[in-house]
């Protein structure tokens, strides 16, 4: 099974707005929402079913037993992550902690434990043959890197007949898209037209070559500004990366996200072009065994 | 005064609105914490930079003292550390550096050394102070800059301070709002973007941060956010028209207050209604 990963660096370029309408083109029978931030991409996939719901447990939590604390301040002292506060008593922040497990090894009467706390909840569709896996981390919780290699575990755990996967990525370059670009084939970046775009690009391409995973461009909103769009195709050029294409900014698009359908579910402008963008990819992932690498 | 802007979605305008912000307050600092694609620089090009490296403590291994009892390896709740081949291996990428393994060696195998992930940048852009912090591409988390951008500016209540927040709702969005005495959320009028709303509208309530939208993007007829406001009984500060003008300005990355009037008029309102809103908040919380 080939893995496209769609990332983007700059956060609301359209990388859902994108892997939904593959999702769609490909027919696709397994595919993952791998941004546990901030997910998306359960609006606009039709499902007929319920999701299958598992909690998902991060690092756990320290937690101080009152009765047995003695005071010392050995575990406030050594803990790194300045989690430990003192006022009469000795407490600890949850959203802080990150379950190292220091105070308890610090502690001389063993009146601190870690306990196991839920940082999110997994969800899986399967049915008729198809498996969508999604989650939702907890709010202002941290090990979302984790969460989603359990994305990815839990789409590869139902066995389908399927040749393709298709991943919808979370934006930025730190733990959620390091732990996603894990094992995957290719990485279509969606890139947008704006100085700012352009400078988070250049990041993500960096992020995706320190993992010697092959990456494609394509720019959405392409006519938003022209001089910027040739900029960046400029910039594949010179880094040798393949091309996608151009999709333009289409009002018909917004349109179509709002009641919950991709854009090649009706007829326009970004539609199309996405077409484009889609054969182009699909032919390099399966029939030239891959572009070249970045 | 310390106001964060954060939106949940990316691309909802964070760095328009905290930029424009202020660039209109005049004397103002502007700090970066979106670490991981940090963009206001681009708007600001600030001068005078001065520059800081960010380090964390990362074990290092003295393997002539290692005698490979594996107490780390047992310790380390981060699968950071493995023994392969008679040799002890630090994966630094994933490593927290809590200190336990280093603490627990037995055999003292085990020191630490400073390894870089990023830096802060500090300049100045007409009369407003510009912060921003930049994570290294390949490391995974950006807080330790974050906790030092914010250490740096220590909150002063007749200053104006605003802080350009990462998307989502994650630990490093609660780092960056957690010393903020106001929140705005900027959303945009899609389905993506009232579910995100949805979710740093949790997050503010959460942690009681007094807060209002700023609907940015608007087109005419329906908008999904504006309505999620109004069903939630939520102060909505301002509306921002969808505007190519403003948005060939903003992708060009120019401070749209200081290249027209017409904005300039837009978010000295907007400006004025969060202090208001910032003053009412703190006068009936006292």
């Amino acid at each position: 099974m080939k893995q496209l990963l769609i990332l983007s660096g700059k956060g609301g370029t359209g990388k859902t707005t994108i892997a939904s309408a593959f999702i769609k083109l490909a027919n696709a029978k397994s595919y993952a929402d791998c941004d546990v931030d901030a997910p998306n991409l359960h609006l606009i996939t039709e499902q007929s079913s319920q999701p299958m719901k598992t909690d998902y447990y991060g690092l756990p939590k320290a937690e101080i037993n009152p009765e047995l604390c003695i005071k010392c301040d050995k575990c406030r002292q050594n803990c790194r992550f300045d989690s430990i506060s003192v006022d009469k008593k000795y407490k600890v922040d949850p959203f802080a902690c990150e379950g190292c497990g220091v105070c308890k090894a610090v502690c001389p009467v063993e009146a601190i434990s870690l306990k196991p706390a839920v940082a999110g909840e997994l969800m899986l569709y399967a049915n008729e043959g198809e498996v969508f896996s999604t989650a939702q981390l907890k709010m202002g919780s941290g090990t979302s890197g984790m969460l989603v290699t359990e994305v990815k575990k839990q789409m590869k755990s139902e066995i389908v007949n399927a040749n393709l996967a298709i991943i919808d990525g979370s934006p930025g370059i730190g733990c959620p898209v390091i732990a996603s670009l894990s094992g995957v084939d290719m990485v279509l970046i969606v890139a947008e037209p704006s100085i700012s775009g352009i400078s988070d690009l250049e990041r993500i391409i960096k992020t995706a070559a320190k993992f010697g995973t092959m990456t494609v461009i394509c720019i959405n909103k392409f006519d938003t500004n022209v001089e910027n769009t040739k900029k960046i195709e400029a910039l594949c050029k010179k880094q040798r990366l393949t091309f996608m294409g151009r999709i333009p900014f289409d009002s018909n698009a917004v349109k179509a996200i709002n009641n919950g359908r991709t854009i090649v579910d009706i007829d326009c402008a970004s539609g199309a072009a996405v077409k484009a963008v889609y054969n182009k990819t699909m032919k390099l992932l399966f029939e030239e065994g891959g572009g070249l690498r970045s | 005064m310390r106001i964060a802007v954060l939106s949940g979605k990316g691309g909802t305008g964070k760095t328009l609105v905290s930029v424009n912000l202020a660039a209109v307050a005049k004397i103002s600092t502007y700090i970066d914490c979106d670490v991981e694609e940090p963009n206001g620089h681009l708007f600001f090009k600030p001068e005078d930079v001065q520059e800081e490296e960010i380090s964390v403590k990362i074990p290092k291994v003295n393997n002539e003292l290692c005698n490979g009892c594996r107490k780390c390896i047992d310790f380390c709740k981060f699968n950071a550390l493995a023994y392969i081949k008679d040799k002890l291996i630090v994966f630094e990428e994933v490593c927290h550096s809590c200190g336990g393994c280093i603490m627990l060696c037995p055999e003292k195998a085990l020191t630490e050394r400073e390894k870089v992930i990023g830096k802060v940048q500090k300049g100045t852009s007409d009369q407003v102070t510009v912060y921003t912090g930049i994570l290294n591409t390949g490391e995974a988390s950006g807080i330790p800059i974050i906790k030092k951008l914010l250490a740096e500016n220590k909150p002063e209540a007749d200053k104006l301070t605003f802080i350009d927040c990462p998307p989502g709702s994650a630990c490093i969005v609660m780092e960056s709002i957690k010393d903020a005495d106001y929140c705005i959320l900027v959303a945009e009028p899609t389905l993506f973007g009232v579910h995100n709303l949805n979710m740093v509208y949790e997050l503010v309530k959460l942690f009681n941060k007094p807060f209002g939208v700023v609907l940015n993007k608007c087109i005419e007829g329906e908008n999904p956010a504006e309505n999620f406001c109004i069903e939630k009984n939520i102060k909505i500060l301002d509306q921002i028209p969808f505007d190519n003008e403003l948005g060939i300005l903003n992708s060009n990355a120019e401070i749209a207050v200081r290249e027209n009037e017409k904005y300039q008029a837009l978010f000295s309102s907007l400006l004025e209604t969060v202090k208001k809103e910032v003053q009412h908040e703190t006068t009936s919380y006292s």
